[in-house]
């Protein structure tokens, strides 16, 4: 877990006791479903100072996960950088391995954590949304693991663009309902989840993937993703004996994003960029909740969401699945807002071209979701100096998404 | 508020009958729902993400937005109610962030420019009613609070400090529609909420026949009916109006006949 610092000048010591990152995050949810998120955060708390606890979530992470991930210069892609940059530019790309764990990508992080909070709870069945499917394979995994029915949610455009992961949930055991309802996407199947949950709220564990939702899961899943940062610092200082100069991740509700970047919120020389999805561009569909949105509720969380002025949620678009959604996770919206972190955003084409480089320089298929945060690496890279370091989260691999990009790309297969 | 408070007599319990917005002739419908015995009508606010709602009241939503039903126009569909019903109270049941988009005080502002009586919003628990519950108890518009079956003693305190207009005993944990709660259970909910406050208590969620709404009527000072309304509507789309006031006049003279 994190060693939160309680400093009133530290970034990392939000939220507030009622769960809100400035003016955002909150508990936003129906009545009946009140109690239990009370009842969580006060399970959360006795397990975040149990030292068993602690022991058992790092143990499955070594042992299960495969953690630590490596920390791994791409010097291809770097050099590639530097033949198309000017004289003395082109900084050092960084990769933070994460697409190398167990499942492939970091949602096993998160879950791990939940199960474990799950299971100390007494909670005998398990729920989840997912969009790329990640994080319903990560869940089903957990749950298979331990041993608990598992419920998966998926919006059923999502169930076709990502067939595999489907097929990979069923084999471990997990129900995975379609949902029918909005654009069939993400947040249509967090919809339904919170459907099920409170009709199910005696027995049932709801692991959310992203970091929101209702307090405690933006802080929970900070702290369960929070592993990444607090071992690429390690390694970074290891390696370089230094920290880098700028810290990039893929955002869609930002779980990864978060995870990296929080323990290094209080290094003031350390600069941190988010990307979002841009889709077909910010003019036209997206996925860029902070570039394109305004402040909001929505699934128990105030943020940063695609609307319309009447407060009617707007479909999002990307063709990345696990960012196609119209929200950010509350904790990033007030990192954005308070200027600590600067946000940008990809489209889907220049998403595809980066998954196609770093393909190519390195041997890494990646996600499309990093595909976005990588594209972003190689344009700073080439205006950054040759003596910076830039580090990035590489949070998935894209064995699942290869369809989609062939697709995209005009192969038959 | 007044207009909410005389809607529920010591003798009788009363008919609270949800429709949503935009769905179907709204208009007609609402007169139905008057000249059928409702007492109290609560109208639903459409929104594309409707979390606590079933099937039937989801594709209601749906059917509202699709027919580009703005906040605007549901504030005219109250206005124009107000004028044809002067003394039927009207509340508005909805989710945070229609509610909120503009500023609660615009929200409040336009619920008095449009005589509404109160408001039920689905997301706001009371530990985030720092804004909108202000906003409504400085322009006496009723804060109608929901309590559930998780709602626990330790609790409800919290969930009636600003409550007003009624409290809304939802009956079972779950979405709205088809399900019902045990009788036995409604019973003592009641009971139980009754001995922590002087608000009317409104039970809802899964009430379908005349015969499930008398029996709560005989503890209950009111009976939440909407999901069976919303599927009438649903069947007959814009020549609704006529069932409609005939399923709720079953309801109405079921639950006003009660404890006779």
């Amino acid at each position: 877990m994190t060693e939160t610092q309680n400093s009133p000048n530290s970034y990392r010591s939000q939220p507030d006791d009622r769960g809100h990152f400035g003016d955002f995050g909150g508990r936003y949810v129906a009545e009946t479903l009140m109690p239990l998120v009370l009842d969580l955060e006060k399970h959360y708390k006795a397990a975040k100072i149990d030292p068993e606890f602690k022991a058992e979530f790092d143990d499955l992470l070594e042992h299960y996960v495969g953690r630590p991930s490596p920390l791994y210069y791409a010097e291809r892609l770097t050099e590639d950088v530097r033949n198309n940059a000017p004289e003395g530019k082109g900084a050092e790309i960084w990769f933070k391995r994460d697409e190398l764990n167990h499942t492939g990508a970091h949602k096993i992080n998160n879950c791990i954590g939940q199960i474990l909070l799950a299971k100390r709870m007494g909670k005998t069945r398990i729920i989840a949304e997912t969009g790329a499917g990640q994080h319903g394979v990560a869940t089903a995994t957990v749950c298979a693991r331990f041993g608990l029915p598992c419920v998966i949610y998926m919006g059923a455009r999502d169930m076709e663009r990502q067939q595999p992961n489907v097929f990979r949930m069923k084999l471990l055991g997990a129900e995975v309902i379609g949902v029918e309802s909005g654009a069939r996407t993400l947040k249509d199947a967090m919809n339904e989840a919170l459907r099920d949950w409170v009709a199910n709220v005696h027995d049932t564990f709801y692991i959310i993937g992203t970091a929101a939702g209702p307090h405690p899961y933006p802080e929970l899943v900070r702290d369960f993703q929070s592993v990444i940062g607090r071992e690429a610092r390690a390694q970074m200082m290891g390696r370089t004996g230094r920290l880098p100069d700028l810290l990039v991740a893929a955002i869609g509700g930002g779980s990864n994003a978060i995870g990296l970047f929080h323990p290094f919120l209080d290094d003031a020389d350390v600069a941190m960029l988010g990307i979002e999805a841009a889709g077909e561009g910010l003019k036209k569909k997206h996925a860029a909740s902070l570039a394109g949105g305004e402040p909001g509720i929505l699934h128990g969380n105030k943020t940063y969401l695609l609307q319309d002025e009447d407060g009617q949620i707007d479909e999002a678009h990307s063709i990345s699945a696990g960012l196609d959604y119209p929200g950010i996770g509350p904790e990033h919206s007030w990192l954005s807002d308070i200027g600590r972190v600067e946000y940008d955003s990809c489209t889907d084409e220049d998403a595809l071209a980066a998954f196609q480089q770093l393909c190519r320089t390195e041997g890494i298929i990646p996600a499309l979701e990093p595909s976005h945060a990588i594209s972003a690496v190689v344009k700073r890279a080439a205006q950054m100096d040759r003596g910076q370091i830039i580090l990035a989260n590489l949070c998935g691999r894209g064995d699942k998404d290869i369809f989609t990009v062939a697709d995209a790309l005009g192969v038959e297969m | 508020m007044t207009r909410l408070s005389n809607s529920f007599p010591p003798d009788r319990a009363s008919l609270v009958a949800f429709i949503t917005a935009g769905d179907g002739d709204t208009a007609a419908n609402l007169d139905a729902l008057v000249e059928g015995g409702a007492d109290i009508i609560e109208l639903g606010m459409p929104f594309t993400d409707p979390m606590a709602d079933g099937p039937v009241i989801q594709l209601a939503n749906l059917r509202s937005l699709s027919a580009g039903t703005t906040t605007a126009d549901i504030f005219a569909i109250a206005k124009d109610f107000r004028a044809r019903h002067p003394n039927v109270p009207l509340i508005l049941m909805g989710y945070a962030n229609p509610m909120v988009r503009r500023g609660a005080q615009w929200f409040t502002g336009a619920c008095t420019d449009a005589g509404v009586d109160g408001i039920i919003c689905v997301d706001i628990p009371a530990e985030e009613d720092d804004v909108l519950g202000p906003a409504l108890r400085e322009a006496d518009i009723a804060n109608v609070r929901l309590a559930t079956p998780t709602t626990d003693a330790e609790r409800l305190p919290a969930v009636l400090q600003g409550a007003t207009g009624f409290l809304y005993y939802v009956s079972v944990a779950g979405v709205t529609g088809k399900q019902q709660a045990a009788q036995a259970s409604i019973e003592g909910a009641v009971a139980a909420l009754k001995s922590q406050t002087d608000l009317p208590i409104a039970v809802g969620f899964g009430i379908r026949t005349p015969d499930q709404a008398a029996a709560v009527a005989k503890t209950a000072d009111g009976v939440v009916v909407g999901s069976a309304i919303v599927e009438i509507i649903a069947e007959h789309g814009g020549n609704a109006a006529p069932h409609v006031r005939d399923y709720v006049k079953s309801l109405s003279s079921a639950i006003h006949d009660a404890r006779k």
